[in-house]
């Protein structure tokens, strides 16, 4: 093979390497559409606001899920610790400004992912799902105790944020809390594509697909896992912070095992494993549940359920092809 | 001097059953070393315990006179000894591409970067493009590799050992279900390595066995049964006896 063909060969799998990282139209419409929603709907930035929240709780499942095959039920212990730690620092004024509290938050809670990354990551994926369910059960309990921290089962109360950047004060109306929890989604969103499509990324794909081999071409597998571990609790984490600092307040509610298990519809409901899952669950779930417990109210979770068993029942695969089907339709024209 | 890699009393045992019984197995710098045995004999098993899949219930093994039997297994190929599987083990979800871009990268240190795009290293696109042409995988390196054909998925798999530049080669039946037709091009590949390479191989053809080795071990039921040039292997009653009792071997 000639020098040129050789290079021309180089430049193709340069090429081919990086085509899941290449930004596709859906995306910018998705992320337009979010840009929009703070400047068309500034009357729903309340359910926006809990919606980022959620997108970017379930966009920290997904990282464990999606990309690396590590199933937790317990996700919501990071979530509730990152939403105390960052009502404490709140509280005690520890930190005034609430990005950098939060920053802080993230890095806290990201510790804790590292530490109990060993527990969790020994064993199969039942014993996964029974150490992570248990561990957050654990938490509440331990926040429950240590009332006078914590509040107990009255919650933290008296946390009063800061004006974020010292300019801006959060208001009743969810609109500064809004663009503050979309910016930080958006960062943070930005910031796992690079990491899922990034040489470390693809070598999570193949630990999830055979982790035999993995390490057969040397791979040290256990540590993939404590890394990405470690960054989806720290996701988790900042996403509970969020939720503490736009409504200041917090209670035990944030560790509770229904919002583990709802986290797990929202990304069934979204997809798993190409980022956007949990942000789209997020706004379908949300907008489901605010839709339908008006029209039954007792009954939305009758019609969540059953959402979801078709849904499972169809297979994420099937209907997955149907979007793709669509898509080449309509992006024919860009060949 | 040092083996390339060698056991010391090495066994294993599954339960009731003792598939490494007591192996002390010496094989030299360069060699084309073959192991033979019936099936069920423990070759396998042997291979597992080399890289590190699992743990001897007693014995050492060392690898270039360094003892590795406590080591991980992703740390032996740090070291320069990797295995290919008698059953393939690939990524069925990834392309050849992205499979042969894992082990370079890897071997290069930059396996762990999160900050950069897959690809946008060029020493590792390059090793890359060099193992693809190889092994003749250019024209599928985008498929999805579990819809590849079986021969292609088996050059693959030989080609991703390749990939993290062994100086121990351990090839477990490498040809193993492949049509006549297509298993030449799998051997010359496994032909053409270098001769400082040290290679370890099983396999059950005995013309192949003949022609590519130049030291046999034969095992059977766990245990070294016998050792020795083509030439000695080929002599000895006894092996032909195991053989020919439990397989087809033609002569
Ligand atoms: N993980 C395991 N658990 C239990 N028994 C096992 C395991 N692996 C292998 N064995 C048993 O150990 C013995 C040796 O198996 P092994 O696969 O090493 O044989 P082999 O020589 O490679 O055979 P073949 O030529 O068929 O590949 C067999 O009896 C097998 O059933
Ligand atoms: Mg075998």
């Amino acid at each position: 093979m000639s020098g040129a063909a050789m290079q021309d060969l180089t430049a193709q799998v340069a090429y081919h390497l990086a085509r899941r990282a290449r930004w596709r139209g859906l995306e910018y419409v998705f992320w337009a559409a979010a840009l929009a929603s703070v400047f068309f709907l500034p009357a729903k930035h309340l359910i926006l606001n809990e919606i980022a929240i959620l997108a970017l709780f379930a966009l920290s499942l997904d990282l464990l899920i999606g990309y690396a095959g590590i199933i937790s039920l317990g996700h919501a212990a990071y979530f509730g610790f990152g939403a105390y730690a960052a009502g404490l620092i709140a509280k005690h004024g520890l930190i005034g400004e609430p990005v950098l509290a939060l920053l802080v938050t993230g890095l806290v809670v990201a510790l804790l992912g590292f530490i109990t990354s060993f527990l969790v990551l020994r064993g199969s994926d039942l014993t996964r799902i029974m150490i992570t369910l248990g561990f957050s059960l654990i938490l509440r309990e331990v926040a429950n105790r240590f009332a006078g921290l914590t509040g107990g089962a009255d919650g933290l109360q008296g946390v009063t944020m800061a004006p974020l950047l010292g300019q801006f004060t959060f208001d009743i109306g969810g609109h500064v809390a809004y663009m503050y929890s979309l910016t930080v989604l958006f960062v943070m969103f930005l910031v796992a594509r690079r990491i899922v499509y990034s040489p470390f990324g693809l070598s999570l794909r193949a630990v999830q697909g055979n982790a035999l081999r993995a390490a057969a071409i040397g791979i040290g597998v256990n540590w993939r896992l404590v890394a990405i571990y470690t960054i989806a609790a720290a996701y988790a984490g900042i996403a509970g912070a969020l939720l503490t600092q736009s409504t200041q307040f917090c209670s035990l509610d944030v560790f509770s095992f229904e919002r583990s298990a709802d986290l797990f519809v929202v990304l069934v409901l979204g997809g798993v494993g190409y980022l956007y899952g949990g942000l789209v669950g997020a706004v379908l779930f949300k907008i489901t549940q605010d839709w339908l417990a008006g029209l039954t109210p007792q009954y939305w979770q009758f019609w969540v359920g059953l959402t979801l068993v078709i849904i499972v029942l169809v297979g994420t695969e099937r209907l997955s092809g149907w979007l793709r089907a669509i898509r080449r339709l309509a992006f024919k024209g860009q060949g | 001097m040092s083996f390339a890699l060698e056991t010391i009393g090495v066994s294993m045992h599954f339960g009731g059953i003792c598939a490494s019984n007591n192996v002390s197995l010496q094989v030299q710098k360069g060699a084309r070393h073959a192991l033979i045995g019936p099936n069920g004999a423990g070759k396998t098993t042997l291979i597992n315990l080399l890289t590190g899949v699992l743990r001897p219930s007693a014995g050492q093994i060392l690898l270039e006179g360094r003892d590795i039997t406590a080591l991980a297994a992703h740390r032996r190929v740090g070291l320069g000894l990797v295995r290919t599987f008698q059953i393939n083990q690939l990524f069925g979800e990834l392309t050849p591409l992205e499979t042969i871009g894992l082990a370079v990268s890897e071997r290069m240190g930059a396996g762990g970067d999160w900050w950069r795009v897959a690809g946008s290293r060029g020493a590792v696109d390059r090793q890359i493009v060099e193992i693809l042409e190889r092994f003749h995988l250019v024209d599928v390196m985008q498929e999805r590799t579990a819809i590849l054909p079986y021969g292609k998925q088996r050059l693959l798999e030989i080609a991703l050992a390749i990939a993290c530049r062994p100086q121990v080669l351990l090839l477990d039946e490498p040809a193993a279900g492949v049509p006549e037709e297509e298993r030449h091009e799998i051997l010359a590949t496994v032909a053409a390595l270098p001769r400082d390479v040290t290679v370890l191989f099983i396999e059950h053809d005995m013309d192949l066995v003949f022609s590519f080795s130049d030291r046999i071990s034969v095992l059977v039921n766990g245990a070294l049964f016998t050792e020795g040039s083509p030439d000695e292997v080929s002599r000895d009653e006894r092996v032909k006896a195991v053989y020919l009792g439990e397989d087809e071997v033609d002569d």
